[in-house]
């Protein structure tokens, strides 16, 4: 690393100091949880952890289970953000899930990533964790044959602590709210359409992380406000270490290296997808619901023409739609890579 | 349990997830094969315990002396040699030793395996490759690993390392390689015959041997592939395992998915293989396994998989960003995925000549896919392949990402575009040194809209002097040397005096194998009355350089084409 110049040790040193803040404001937040079921004593040194906070996500969660569980997640750690649609009894009744209530505020918690920053502090250091939301599903290359298990020691092996999994808005042809999905249902059966290339990227300073904005919420909803569009880098799967921190979702984290979930010099690194089930029929209703607690964004009534599109019913689908059918359709169309694993 | 005896024994060293290693063991035992393992010595006691208790039925398997097997170190030469000792001195009907992984698995019946060494009974089959010949380097080091020292771990010491390499590098510093053998380098699994092995092991110079290669860098991959070069009669230079590397060279791992992929290898053993693989260890470890033809192994499919897997990993898809590809400049190995080709001009100068390059060429022609107001697909569409939007507003939020998005998007179609100094500027220097992108450039084509328009003249004169001003940056880019477009460039003037020859060579370089003649040109529009045109901005201060040269008066040059007719070409 010689020839690091003046303004880069300026930001190492600034984020140095960034992260043990974020881990600092973690420690003081655990005050916040209270523990509902705590399963964590059966949790096995090699053991695949999977970090949420949810709030009520009872038709989403059986699903979730369900996936994350055939992956091999061997147990799921998850705060309940004050739900009040059965979610807790749900999780509690599972016995792979260790729960943590809180009624705190969301927004207070940077959007829960004080939760579970604290929570991968206590639990996940050492193990693989996965960090995600109810409306999120990992696929990886081969994801149909080899679970994380096999991803996992294949990346420990290659030395790489880290996955990057975009993010990757699924939807249904027709209006949102047409299918009725039920709880434990596949959400990609029903939301089986994507966007396959209109994914804008740029380099994001000081962190060195990837900036990616596109798929249909930026064609439908923010066309004409492109940098506002979500962000949809993601690097949900990290062999955690104690000292890390999340710092915005897990779009990015700390310390910087762990951002450098791609390759520079012309090579694919390994990556994976997080197929995104938003835009399930209960989206409509919701979206009235998070623009009246305002929870979301930093500055929530600048998105509140987003809220309001979503909740007048939309059709995301266009005739260049892509069905989706499996990992090997979207690894070929390059939404994500196998990067060398065979 | 009683077999009868065979002539193949298995050296196993182990390391990792003995249960697998053991169910291996007492695959080859209980077919006869002897099985001298080595557990590492970093191994914890009671897990150690556990296996030798799950082979204890077995008579014909033993545990040898255990060393640390630490990567790249002496400890793994010095635990096959004790194990291949145990071998050679307890199972006297032994004729050939194959050395084999705990993460080794037989993908043929040993029945097979057996017979094609008993059809080559004095053949040793080892990797034994010179240190120029090899294909592989780690660390960058090849004859370098026998003549420099190395104390520190190139794992866990990597600065050390390096700088300990450079340092002896610098100082010239050299070790004498004794008795003048020449250092081979190979695959560490190997399968020698008795007497191979033990002149090997009970040479006279074993001390003086053991010695030299305990400091050698990496000595699994060069002692015997050295050594056996002074006893054996017979090398075939080739691991009867099949083993393949990655980029940084690690052994791949095979999973339950490469199970036909395995089978069609027609190899006799296989690793790494990874240890929950319920499916490959269920169907590998049966008798009825894979009895077909046994013919010669034929890694050959395979070999190329794992090929392209390293190519993807190291090189990457031509002309793809995403989220974990994104080259930094002059790395992308290929800048978009696919040639397309820009027209400057050209639609203004041709009547419909979108619709005539289409036919023409059978690419998809789109318009001013930059302009200010709209992306003008190809066919009016509002989302296009990739669900490229056409909001302008959305592409000038990242044109670079649009631009590549649309030309990967449409792999395997010929992408055209018009462009102009109207439209969103960004992207020149991207083109223009982008080695796929065709840029044809009609320069000054930009003044014939201005002059059919129906504007007050001040503004045309501001407006032609902006447009001017732009091109002029555009061409500049576009000559610069660093250029790797392939770029023509016309003046308007020179254009419209022989257009035919202009055409044929970019509809040649877009379609090379129609390899036809032009027989129908686009229209030209008709230019009577331009020169006039040009003159009137001169008149009024603004000086139009880029169109070349129009006389003022009679268009005599053009006149031939403004006729609007179909133009045949012999």
């Amino acid at each position: 690393m010689a020839g690091l110049p003046v303004a880069g040790l300026l930001d190492a040193y600034r984020l140095r100091w960034k992260r043990r803040r974020l881990l600092a404001r973690a420690v003081a937040k655990r005050r916040e949880l209270v523990a509902v079921v705590d399963r964590t004593k059966a949790i096995l040194p090699a053991d695949i952890l999977c970090f949420a906070v949810v709030r009520n996500e009872a038709v989403r969660l059986p699903w979730f289970l369900d996936h994350h569980r055939r992956l091999g997640v061997a147990q799921f750690l998850i705060v309940d953000n004050g739900s009040d649609d059965g979610t807790d009894a749900l999780l509690a009744a599972q016995g792979d899930v260790s729960l943590w209530r809180t009624d705190a505020g969301y927004k207070a918690s940077r959007f829960g990533v004080d939760w579970v920053t604290w929570l991968l502090a206590r639990y996940g250091h050492g193990h693989w964790c996965l960090t995600l939301d109810a409306d999120e599903a990992l696929v990886y290359p081969y994801c149909d044959t080899r679970d994380l298990r096999a991803l996992t020691g294949w990346l420990d092996a290659q030395g790489r602590a880290m996955f990057g999994a975009m993010m990757l808005d699924m939807y249904p042809k027709g209006p949102v709210g047409q299918a009725e999905y039920r709880a434990g249902d596949d959400p990609f059966a029903t939301l089986q359409w994507f966007d396959a290339g209109n994914y804008g990227i740029r380099v994001q300073e000081p962190m060195g992380n990837l900036w990616v904005q596109g798929g249909p919420r930026a064609r439908v909803f923010f066309a004409d406000n492109p940098r506002r569009a979500p962000t949809l880098n993601k690097v949900p799967l990290v062999k955690w270490n104690r000292r890390y921190a999340y710092v915005n979702s897990t779009h990015s984290l700390l310390p910087p290296r762990l951002n450098r979930i791609y390759d520079t010099d012309g090579g694919e690194a390994p990556s994976g997808l997080l197929l995104h089930s938003k835009f399930l029929d209960v989206a409509v209703a919701r979206a009235a619901e998070e623009k009246r607690r305002g929870q979301h964004f930093g500055d929530a009534a600048l998105y509140a023409p987003y809220y309001d599109a979503v909740a007048a019913n939309p059709d995301l689908w266009c005739p260049a739609s892509r069905r989706y059918d499996g990992w090997r359709g979207l690894e070929a169309l390059g939404l994500m890579s196998r990067g060398g694993w065979v | 349990m009683t077999v009868a005896s065979t002539s193949l024994g298995f050296v196993m060293l182990c390391h990792t997830a003995l249960h697998r290693a053991a169910e291996v063991a007492r695959h080859w035992a209980e077919r006869g094969c002897p099985v001298v393992i080595h557990v590492d010595a970093r191994v914890k006691a009671w897990s150690y315990d556990k296996m030798k208790a799950e082979l204890a039925d077995l008579a014909n398997v033993r545990f040898s002396q255990r060393f640390a097997c630490e990567w790249g170190t002496w400890g793994i030469v010095a635990a096959t040699q004790a194990a291949a000792e145990v071998m050679l001195a307890e199972f006297e009907e032994v004729r050939h030793v194959y050395l084999a992984s705990g993460s080794c698995m037989p993908l043929r019946p040993v029945k097979d395996l057996i017979e094609y060494l008993e059809a080559r009974p004095r053949t040793d089959f080892i990797e034994s490759v010179t240190t120029e010949e090899v294909g592989w380097t780690i660390g960058g080091l090849n004859m370098e690993r026998f003549t420099l020292r190395f104390p520190f771990s190139w794992r866990t010491q990597r600065r050390l390392f390096d700088g300990y390499v450079a340092l002896q590098r610098k100082v010239g510093f050299k070790r004498t390689i004794p008795n003048g053998i020449v250092p081979h380098l190979g695959s560490q699994w190997w399968c020698l015959t008795r007497q191979t092995l033990s002149a090997i092991l009970q040479g006279p110079d074993r001390k003086l041997y053991d010695d030299y290669f305990r400091r050698v860098w990496i000595p699994d991959e060069s002692y015997f592939q050295t050594l056996v070069r002074l006893v054996s009669a017979s090398v075939e230079s080739r691991s009867l395992t099949l083993s393949k590397f990655d980029f940084q060279g690690k052994p791949h791992i095979f999973y339950d998915d490469h199970l036909q992929l395995l089978r069609r290898s027609d190899c006799f053993v296989a690793r790494k293989i990874w240890p929950h693989a319920n499916r490959l260890y269920s169907t590998f470890l049966t008798d009825d396994a894979a009895a077909q033809a046994g013919g010669e192994p034929n890694p050959g499919k395979i070999d190329r998989l794992f090929a392209k897997a390293v190519e993807r990993r190291v090189k990457g898809r031509p002309g793809l960003y995403m989220q974990s590809r994104f080259p930094n400049e002059h790395f992308e190995n290929g800048r978009t995925a696919a040639p397309y080709s820009v027209f400057h001009g050209f639609s203004e100068v041709f009547e419909q000549f979108e619709t005539w390059l289409s036919k023409t060429t059978g690419s998809r022609v789109h318009g001013h896919l930059f302009a200010p107001d709209r992306v003008e697909f190809a066919g009016g569409e509002a989302v296009y392949n990739g669900a490229l939007s056409d909001n302008p507003k959305l592409r000038d939020y990242n044109p670079r990402s649009f631009l590549s998005n649309l030309i990967w998007a449409t792999r395997g179609e010929r992408q055209c575009f018009q462009f102009g100094p109207a439209d969103n500027q960004m992207l020149n220097e991207f083109m223009a040194l982008d080695a796929n992108a065709q840029i044809s450039v009609i320069s000054g084509a930009w003044a014939l809209p201005l002059w059919k328009s129906n504007r007050n003249f001040g503004d045309i004169r501001r407006e032609a002097a902006r447009l001017q001003k732009i091109e002029s940056e555009t061409l500049a880019i576009l000559r610069l040397p660093a250029t790797k477009a392939r770029v023509r460039i016309w003046t308007l003037a020179e254009f419209v005096e022989s257009p035919m020859e202009p055409l044929q060579t970019i509809v040649d370089e877009i379609s090379p194998r129609s390899l036809r003649r032009l027989t129908e040109a686009p229209k030209m529009t008709d230019l009577a009355g331009f020169g006039q045109f040009l003159q009137n901005l001169r008149n009024q201060g603004m000086q139009p350089v880029l169109m070349g040269d129009f006389p003022a008066g009679d268009d005599l040059r053009p006149v031939q084409a403004t006729r609007g007719r179909p133009y045949l070409v012999k």
